[in-house]
Protein backbone atom coordinates (compact mmCIF):
# COMPACT_ATOMS: atom_id res chain seq x y z
CA UNK A 1 0.00 0.00 0.00
CA UNK A 2 1.25 3.45 -1.04
CA UNK A 3 0.96 7.32 0.36
CA UNK A 4 2.00 10.70 -0.49
CA UNK A 5 3.82 12.15 2.33
CA UNK A 6 6.09 14.36 0.43
CA UNK A 7 6.58 15.00 -3.49
CA UNK A 8 9.67 13.20 -3.51
CA UNK A 9 7.73 10.13 -2.60
CA UNK A 10 7.08 9.61 -6.28
CA UNK A 11 10.01 8.79 -8.74
CA UNK A 12 10.34 10.86 -11.56
CA UNK A 13 9.57 7.74 -14.09
CA UNK A 14 6.19 7.42 -11.26
CA UNK A 15 5.33 11.28 -11.56
CA UNK A 16 5.70 11.15 -15.45
CA UNK A 17 3.13 8.36 -15.45
CA UNK A 18 0.88 10.36 -13.04
CA UNK A 19 0.54 13.08 -15.08
CA UNK A 20 -0.12 11.08 -18.52
CA UNK A 21 -2.73 9.48 -16.58
CA UNK A 22 -4.03 13.37 -15.17
CA UNK A 23 -3.92 14.66 -18.74
CA UNK A 24 -6.25 11.41 -20.04
CA UNK A 25 -8.52 11.89 -17.30
CA UNK A 26 -8.49 16.41 -18.73
CA UNK A 27 -9.21 14.83 -22.15
CA UNK A 28 -11.43 12.10 -21.56
CA UNK A 29 -13.52 12.30 -18.27
CA UNK A 30 -16.12 10.38 -19.08
CA UNK A 31 -13.86 7.71 -18.90
CA UNK A 32 -13.52 7.74 -15.90
CA UNK A 33 -16.92 9.02 -14.57
CA UNK A 34 -17.28 5.58 -12.66
CA UNK A 35 -13.76 4.79 -12.13
CA UNK A 36 -13.95 5.30 -8.11
CA UNK A 37 -17.58 3.73 -7.44
CA UNK A 38 -18.02 2.57 -4.17
CA UNK A 39 -15.04 4.26 -2.94
CA UNK A 40 -15.14 6.82 -0.18
CA UNK A 41 -12.76 9.75 0.35
CA UNK A 42 -12.35 11.03 3.92
CA UNK A 43 -10.94 14.48 3.98
CA UNK A 44 -9.56 15.37 7.23
CA UNK A 45 -8.87 18.51 7.37
CA UNK A 46 -7.52 20.11 10.75
CA UNK A 47 -7.69 23.37 9.46
CA UNK A 48 -9.24 25.05 7.63
CA UNK A 49 -8.73 25.16 4.06
CA UNK A 50 -11.28 25.62 1.26
CA UNK A 51 -9.28 25.35 -2.30
CA UNK A 52 -7.21 21.85 -1.25
CA UNK A 53 -10.52 20.32 0.60
CA UNK A 54 -12.79 20.89 -2.16
CA UNK A 55 -10.19 20.09 -4.98
CA UNK A 56 -9.72 17.01 -3.68
CA UNK A 57 -13.66 16.51 -2.84
CA UNK A 58 -14.52 17.45 -6.29
CA UNK A 59 -11.78 14.98 -8.00
CA UNK A 60 -13.05 11.97 -5.59
CA UNK A 61 -16.84 13.25 -7.13
CA UNK A 62 -15.60 13.42 -10.45
CA UNK A 63 -14.72 9.94 -10.43
CA UNK A 64 -17.69 8.47 -9.17
CA UNK A 65 -16.88 8.32 -5.85
CA UNK A 66 -18.06 9.87 -2.43
CA UNK A 67 -16.75 11.92 0.32
CA UNK A 68 -16.74 12.23 4.29
CA UNK A 69 -14.89 14.09 6.80
CA UNK A 70 -14.74 17.34 8.47
CA UNK A 71 -13.22 20.58 7.88
CA UNK A 72 -11.49 21.94 11.19
CA UNK A 73 -10.42 20.18 14.26
CA UNK A 74 -13.24 21.84 15.88
CA UNK A 75 -16.04 19.82 14.41
CA UNK A 76 -14.03 16.82 15.08
CA UNK A 77 -12.71 14.17 17.83
CA UNK A 78 -9.35 15.82 18.00
CA UNK A 79 -11.48 18.56 19.99
CA UNK A 80 -12.08 15.71 22.37
CA UNK A 81 -8.41 14.76 23.23
CA UNK A 82 -8.26 12.18 20.28
CA UNK A 83 -4.83 11.40 18.71
CA UNK A 84 -4.14 11.05 15.02
CA UNK A 85 -3.35 7.45 15.36
CA UNK A 86 -6.52 6.25 17.24
CA UNK A 87 -8.50 8.86 14.54
CA UNK A 88 -6.93 7.21 11.59
CA UNK A 89 -7.61 3.77 12.98
CA UNK A 90 -11.39 4.66 13.29
CA UNK A 91 -11.10 6.34 9.47
CA UNK A 92 -9.63 3.09 7.98
CA UNK A 93 -13.00 1.40 8.68
CA UNK A 94 -15.18 3.88 7.41
CA UNK A 95 -13.46 4.97 3.84
CA UNK A 96 -10.97 3.48 1.21
CA UNK A 97 -8.83 6.33 1.24
CA UNK A 98 -8.11 9.39 3.69
CA UNK A 99 -6.21 12.91 2.87
CA UNK A 100 -4.92 15.09 5.58
CA UNK A 101 -4.40 18.36 6.39
CA UNK A 102 -3.14 19.30 10.14
CA UNK A 103 -1.48 22.40 11.39
CA UNK A 104 1.46 20.32 13.02
CA UNK A 105 4.26 19.40 11.21
CA UNK A 106 4.54 15.07 10.25
CA UNK A 107 0.70 14.59 11.93
CA UNK A 108 0.09 12.89 8.10
CA UNK A 109 2.84 10.71 8.66
CA UNK A 110 1.94 9.39 12.11
CA UNK A 111 -1.55 8.53 10.74
CA UNK A 112 0.47 6.65 7.49
CA UNK A 113 1.72 4.24 9.96
CA UNK A 114 -1.18 3.78 11.64
CA UNK A 115 -3.73 3.81 8.77
CA UNK A 116 -4.67 0.83 6.89
CA UNK A 117 -6.12 2.79 4.07
CA UNK A 118 -3.40 5.14 1.66
CA UNK A 119 -3.11 8.37 3.24
CA UNK A 120 -2.69 11.49 1.30
CA UNK A 121 -0.79 14.39 2.96
CA UNK A 122 -2.94 17.69 2.10
CA UNK A 123 -0.46 19.88 3.96
CA UNK A 124 1.34 19.77 7.29
CA UNK A 125 2.01 22.89 8.35
CA UNK A 126 4.72 24.54 7.12
CA UNK A 127 6.57 21.33 6.48
CA UNK A 128 5.22 19.89 2.99
CA UNK A 129 2.36 19.89 0.70
CA UNK A 130 2.90 17.44 -1.93
CA UNK A 131 -0.56 17.67 -3.76
CA UNK A 132 0.36 21.28 -4.54
CA UNK A 133 4.12 20.72 -6.05
CA UNK A 134 2.56 18.02 -8.13
CA UNK A 135 -0.32 20.61 -9.35
CA UNK A 136 2.62 22.68 -10.24
CA UNK A 137 4.56 20.19 -12.17
CA UNK A 138 1.65 19.08 -13.96
CA UNK A 139 0.67 22.82 -15.14
CA UNK A 140 4.22 23.39 -16.26
CA UNK A 141 4.56 19.81 -17.93
CA UNK A 142 1.13 20.30 -19.91
CA UNK A 143 1.47 24.01 -20.39
CA UNK A 144 5.22 24.15 -22.00
CA UNK A 145 5.52 20.66 -23.00
CA UNK A 146 8.45 19.41 -20.85
CA UNK A 147 9.42 19.48 -17.27
CA UNK A 148 13.14 20.54 -18.15
CA UNK A 149 14.85 23.12 -20.28
CA UNK A 150 13.55 26.57 -18.35
CA UNK A 151 14.27 29.26 -16.50
CA UNK A 152 11.74 29.86 -13.94
CA UNK A 153 11.48 32.98 -11.45
CA UNK A 154 10.15 32.59 -8.23
CA UNK A 155 9.11 36.11 -7.17
CA UNK A 156 8.07 37.12 -3.34
CA UNK A 157 8.20 35.28 0.12
CA UNK A 158 10.97 32.90 -0.94
CA UNK A 159 11.81 32.25 2.89
CA UNK A 160 8.53 30.92 4.16
CA UNK A 161 6.87 29.79 1.37
CA UNK A 162 6.81 25.74 1.21
CA UNK A 163 5.15 25.47 -2.19
CA UNK A 164 8.34 27.37 -3.12
CA UNK A 165 10.66 24.99 -1.36
CA UNK A 166 8.91 21.46 -2.33
CA UNK A 167 8.74 22.82 -5.90
CA UNK A 168 12.36 23.39 -6.31
CA UNK A 169 13.49 20.52 -4.56
CA UNK A 170 11.15 18.87 -7.31
CA UNK A 171 12.63 20.74 -10.00
CA UNK A 172 15.91 19.86 -9.55
CA UNK A 173 15.23 16.03 -10.09
CA UNK A 174 15.09 17.10 -14.15
CA UNK A 175 17.47 18.84 -16.64
CA UNK A 176 18.31 22.11 -17.59
CA UNK A 177 16.58 24.63 -15.15
CA UNK A 178 17.59 27.91 -14.55
CA UNK A 179 16.51 29.47 -10.98
CA UNK A 180 16.12 33.03 -10.50
CA UNK A 181 15.13 34.35 -6.72
CA UNK A 182 13.49 37.79 -6.50
CA UNK A 183 12.74 38.62 -3.32
CA UNK A 184 13.58 41.43 -1.17
CA UNK A 185 16.51 40.43 1.17
CA UNK A 186 13.77 39.69 4.34
CA UNK A 187 12.58 37.45 2.24
CA UNK A 188 15.05 35.62 0.52
CA UNK A 189 15.41 31.96 0.17
CA UNK A 190 17.01 29.69 3.08
CA UNK A 191 20.81 28.85 2.85
CA UNK A 192 19.92 25.11 2.47
CA UNK A 193 18.40 25.50 -0.59
CA UNK A 194 21.26 27.49 -2.16
CA UNK A 195 23.75 25.17 -0.86
CA UNK A 196 21.70 22.25 -2.22
CA UNK A 197 21.60 23.65 -5.59
CA UNK A 198 25.37 24.89 -5.54
CA UNK A 199 26.29 21.22 -4.77
CA UNK A 200 24.40 20.23 -7.85
CA UNK A 201 25.45 22.64 -10.11
CA UNK A 202 22.21 23.93 -10.65
CA UNK A 203 22.54 27.50 -12.28
CA UNK A 204 20.38 30.53 -9.55
CA UNK A 205 20.58 34.03 -8.97
CA UNK A 206 19.52 35.85 -6.43
CA UNK A 207 18.01 39.54 -7.80
CA UNK A 208 15.40 42.06 -5.70
CA UNK A 209 14.10 43.32 -9.08
CA UNK A 210 11.50 41.90 -11.01
CA UNK A 211 11.53 43.75 -13.89
CA UNK A 212 15.10 43.56 -14.33
CA UNK A 213 14.85 39.59 -15.26
CA UNK A 214 11.27 39.48 -16.74
CA UNK A 215 12.35 39.48 -20.07
CA UNK A 216 14.46 36.26 -19.05
CA UNK A 217 12.10 34.26 -17.79
CA UNK A 218 10.11 31.23 -19.77
CA UNK A 219 7.64 31.00 -16.31
CA UNK A 220 6.90 33.33 -13.37
CA UNK A 221 6.04 31.55 -9.91
CA UNK A 222 4.41 33.89 -7.94
CA UNK A 223 3.44 33.48 -4.43
CA UNK A 224 1.70 35.46 -1.48
CA UNK A 225 3.63 37.20 1.36
CA UNK A 226 1.91 35.49 4.24
CA UNK A 227 0.14 37.70 7.07
CA UNK A 228 0.73 35.01 9.28
CA UNK A 229 4.34 33.96 9.03
CA UNK A 230 4.87 37.55 10.58
CA UNK A 231 5.53 38.34 14.20
CA UNK A 232 5.35 42.11 13.63
CA UNK A 233 2.60 43.74 11.61
CA UNK A 234 4.66 46.63 10.40
CA UNK A 235 7.00 44.46 8.47
CA UNK A 236 3.97 42.96 6.90
CA UNK A 237 3.14 45.95 5.76
CA UNK A 238 5.84 46.76 4.50
CA UNK A 239 6.70 43.33 2.35
CA UNK A 240 3.57 42.35 1.11
CA UNK A 241 3.41 45.21 -1.08
CA UNK A 242 6.84 45.02 -2.65
CA UNK A 243 6.30 42.90 -6.06
CA UNK A 244 2.92 43.54 -7.66
CA UNK A 245 2.45 41.93 -10.75
CA UNK A 246 0.51 44.06 -13.89
CA UNK A 247 0.24 44.76 -17.29
CA UNK A 248 3.36 47.19 -17.30
CA UNK A 249 5.69 44.49 -15.80
CA UNK A 250 4.14 41.93 -18.18
CA UNK A 251 5.27 43.68 -21.44
CA UNK A 252 8.63 43.39 -20.26
CA UNK A 253 7.99 39.46 -20.17
CA UNK A 254 8.46 37.07 -23.63
CA UNK A 255 5.46 36.61 -25.19
CA UNK A 256 4.95 32.87 -23.88
CA UNK A 257 5.98 33.30 -20.73
CA UNK A 258 3.29 31.85 -18.25
CA UNK A 259 2.38 33.29 -14.56
CA UNK A 260 1.88 30.55 -12.07
CA UNK A 261 0.56 31.45 -8.57
CA UNK A 262 -0.55 28.69 -6.00
CA UNK A 263 -3.32 30.94 -4.94
CA UNK A 264 -4.90 32.14 -2.82
CA UNK A 265 -3.56 35.79 -4.36
CA UNK A 266 -4.19 38.61 -2.24
CA UNK A 267 -3.13 41.58 -4.32
CA UNK A 268 0.83 40.52 -5.85
CA UNK A 269 -0.80 40.09 -9.30
CA UNK A 270 -3.55 42.55 -10.71
CA UNK A 271 -6.72 41.55 -11.78
CA UNK A 272 -5.84 43.31 -15.49
CA UNK A 273 -2.89 40.35 -15.62
CA UNK A 274 -6.02 38.02 -15.81
CA UNK A 275 -7.01 38.84 -19.39
CA UNK A 276 -3.41 38.15 -20.55
CA UNK A 277 -3.03 34.72 -21.89
CA UNK A 278 0.06 33.82 -20.26
CA UNK A 279 -1.60 34.21 -16.46
CA UNK A 280 -2.08 30.28 -15.96
CA UNK A 281 -2.94 30.16 -12.39
CA UNK A 282 -6.44 29.41 -12.44
CA UNK A 283 -5.43 26.47 -15.37
CA UNK A 284 -3.20 25.74 -12.53
CA UNK A 285 -6.05 25.22 -9.91
CA UNK A 286 -7.92 22.87 -12.49
CA UNK A 287 -4.82 20.65 -12.96
CA UNK A 288 -4.89 20.56 -9.32
CA UNK A 289 -8.25 18.60 -9.42
CA UNK A 290 -6.88 16.45 -12.46
CA UNK A 291 -3.73 15.56 -10.82
CA UNK A 292 -5.55 14.54 -7.46
CA UNK A 293 -8.05 12.53 -9.64
CA UNK A 294 -5.26 10.69 -11.25
CA UNK A 295 -3.46 10.13 -7.51
CA UNK A 296 -6.97 9.19 -5.96
CA UNK A 297 -6.90 6.62 -8.98
CA UNK A 298 -3.15 5.74 -8.43
CA UNK A 299 -2.80 4.68 -4.91
CA UNK A 300 -6.15 2.91 -4.81
CA UNK A 301 -5.12 1.06 -7.61
CA UNK A 302 -7.17 1.46 -9.87
CA UNK A 303 -4.96 3.39 -12.57
CA UNK B 1 48.91 8.90 39.31
CA UNK B 2 45.59 7.72 40.53
CA UNK B 3 45.25 4.23 40.20
CA UNK B 4 41.91 2.54 39.17
CA UNK B 5 41.89 -0.84 39.46
CA UNK B 6 41.25 -3.50 36.11
CA UNK B 7 38.08 -4.76 35.58
CA UNK B 8 37.64 -8.96 34.95
CA UNK B 9 34.81 -8.29 32.63
CA UNK B 10 33.53 -5.38 31.23
CA UNK B 11 34.01 -2.16 28.85
CA UNK B 12 36.08 0.25 29.19
CA UNK B 13 35.08 3.72 27.46
CA UNK B 14 38.22 5.76 26.47
CA UNK B 15 38.77 8.63 24.95
CA UNK B 16 36.10 10.69 25.93
CA UNK B 17 35.58 14.52 25.68
CA UNK B 18 36.82 15.77 28.97
CA UNK B 19 33.98 16.39 31.06
CA UNK B 20 31.55 14.27 29.51
CA UNK B 21 31.68 11.37 31.43
CA UNK B 22 28.95 12.42 33.78
CA UNK B 23 26.61 12.44 30.83
CA UNK B 24 27.36 9.48 28.98
CA UNK B 25 26.69 7.45 32.39
CA UNK B 26 23.12 9.03 32.37
CA UNK B 27 22.70 8.67 28.76
CA UNK B 28 23.89 5.06 29.25
CA UNK B 29 21.94 4.24 31.75
CA UNK B 30 24.37 3.31 34.27
CA UNK B 31 23.11 3.98 37.14
CA UNK B 32 20.54 1.46 36.62
CA UNK B 33 22.96 -1.39 36.35
CA UNK B 34 24.05 -3.22 39.32
CA UNK B 35 27.91 -3.39 38.87
CA UNK B 36 31.13 -1.73 39.16
CA UNK B 37 31.26 1.49 37.75
CA UNK B 38 34.57 3.68 38.06
CA UNK B 39 34.72 7.82 36.61
CA UNK B 40 37.75 8.89 35.58
CA UNK B 41 37.57 12.46 34.79
CA UNK B 42 40.08 14.86 33.43
CA UNK B 43 42.97 11.78 33.00
CA UNK B 44 46.02 12.90 31.26
CA UNK B 45 46.16 12.21 27.32
CA UNK B 46 48.71 12.37 24.89
CA UNK B 47 46.12 12.95 21.69
CA UNK B 48 43.55 14.68 23.65
CA UNK B 49 45.44 16.59 26.20
CA UNK B 50 42.77 15.60 29.37
CA UNK B 51 40.14 12.66 28.41
CA UNK B 52 37.56 10.90 30.63
CA UNK B 53 36.97 7.15 31.16
CA UNK B 54 34.51 5.36 32.03
CA UNK B 55 35.15 1.25 33.18
CA UNK B 56 31.58 -0.45 33.89
CA UNK B 57 31.84 -4.61 34.83
CA UNK B 58 29.03 -5.89 33.12
CA UNK B 59 28.22 -7.63 30.06
CA UNK B 60 28.61 -5.60 26.76
CA UNK B 61 25.63 -6.38 25.75
CA UNK B 62 24.05 -4.20 28.33
CA UNK B 63 25.45 -1.26 26.44
CA UNK B 64 23.39 0.93 24.09
CA UNK B 65 26.21 1.21 21.31
CA UNK B 66 23.93 3.23 18.83
CA UNK B 67 23.41 5.87 21.55
CA UNK B 68 27.10 5.99 22.45
CA UNK B 69 27.94 6.16 18.65
CA UNK B 70 24.99 9.29 18.84
CA UNK B 71 27.00 10.89 21.64
CA UNK B 72 30.24 10.58 20.32
CA UNK B 73 31.23 8.25 17.84
CA UNK B 74 34.98 8.96 18.38
CA UNK B 75 34.97 7.15 21.84
CA UNK B 76 36.92 4.04 22.03
CA UNK B 77 34.96 0.99 23.40
CA UNK B 78 37.13 -1.73 24.35
CA UNK B 79 36.02 -4.78 25.72
CA UNK B 80 37.60 -6.69 28.18
CA UNK B 81 37.16 -10.27 29.49
CA UNK B 82 39.82 -11.78 31.83
CA UNK B 83 41.29 -8.27 32.29
CA UNK B 84 42.31 -8.58 29.20
CA UNK B 85 40.95 -5.80 26.01
CA UNK B 86 39.56 -8.75 23.68
CA UNK B 87 38.28 -6.45 21.07
CA UNK B 88 37.98 -2.67 19.78
CA UNK B 89 34.30 -2.05 18.52
CA UNK B 90 34.30 0.51 16.29
CA UNK B 91 31.45 3.06 16.87
CA UNK B 92 29.21 4.22 13.54
CA UNK B 93 26.58 6.62 13.73
CA UNK B 94 23.13 5.13 14.00
CA UNK B 95 20.80 5.61 10.85
CA UNK B 96 17.76 6.24 13.58
CA UNK B 97 17.74 6.70 17.34
CA UNK B 98 14.61 6.59 19.40
CA UNK B 99 13.39 8.91 22.33
CA UNK B 100 17.35 9.75 23.03
CA UNK B 101 16.74 13.84 21.85
CA UNK B 102 13.55 15.26 21.86
CA UNK B 103 12.05 17.55 18.60
CA UNK B 104 12.37 21.10 19.64
CA UNK B 105 9.83 22.25 17.18
CA UNK B 106 6.73 23.40 19.32
CA UNK B 107 4.72 23.04 15.68
CA UNK B 108 5.89 19.21 15.21
CA UNK B 109 3.37 16.28 15.82
CA UNK B 110 5.43 14.87 18.41
CA UNK B 111 4.11 18.14 20.87
CA UNK B 112 1.07 16.78 21.16
CA UNK B 113 0.35 13.29 19.96
CA UNK B 114 0.28 10.75 22.90
CA UNK B 115 2.82 8.41 23.34
CA UNK B 116 4.56 9.47 19.82
CA UNK B 117 8.39 8.08 19.84
CA UNK B 118 10.87 10.93 19.42
CA UNK B 119 12.24 9.59 16.62
CA UNK B 120 15.59 11.20 14.68
CA UNK B 121 16.88 10.01 11.55
CA UNK B 122 20.67 10.60 10.07
CA UNK B 123 20.42 12.92 7.28
CA UNK B 124 23.75 14.06 6.42
CA UNK B 125 26.12 11.56 7.87
CA UNK B 126 29.46 13.89 7.08
CA UNK B 127 28.02 16.62 8.70
CA UNK B 128 26.54 14.33 11.62
CA UNK B 129 23.08 16.03 10.81
CA UNK B 130 20.12 14.35 12.41
CA UNK B 131 16.64 15.05 11.30
CA UNK B 132 13.33 14.32 13.21
CA UNK B 133 11.13 11.65 11.33
CA UNK B 134 8.09 13.91 11.68
CA UNK B 135 8.56 17.35 10.97
CA UNK B 136 12.62 17.12 9.76
CA UNK B 137 14.07 19.43 11.90
CA UNK B 138 17.21 19.82 12.31
CA UNK B 139 18.77 18.54 15.81
CA UNK B 140 20.88 20.93 17.52
CA UNK B 141 21.02 19.26 20.62
CA UNK B 142 24.65 18.78 22.00
CA UNK B 143 25.78 16.34 24.80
Amino acid sequence: MRHLMSPLDFTTEELEKLFCLANDIENNKEKYAHACDGKILATCFYEPSTRTRLSFESAMIRLGGQVIGFSDAGSSSAAKGESVSDTIRVISGYADICAMRHPKEGAPMVAMEKSLIPVINAGDGGHQHPTQTLTDLLTIRSLKGSLSGFTIGLCGDLKFGRTVHSLIDALVRYDNINFIFISPDELKIPDYIIEMLKNKNIPYKEVSSLDEVMPQLDLLYMTRVQKERFFNEEDYIRLKNYYILDTEKMQLAKPDMLVLHPLPRVNEISVEVDNDPRAAYFKQAEYGVYVRMALILTLLELA
Amino acid sequence: MLNVGQIEEGFVLDHIKAGKSLSIYEHLQLDKLDCTVAIIKNARSGKMGKKDILKVECDINQLDLDVLAFIDHNITVNVIKDCEIVEKKVLVLPKTIKNVIRCKNPRCITSIEQELPHIFVLADEQKEVYRCKYCEEKNTERF
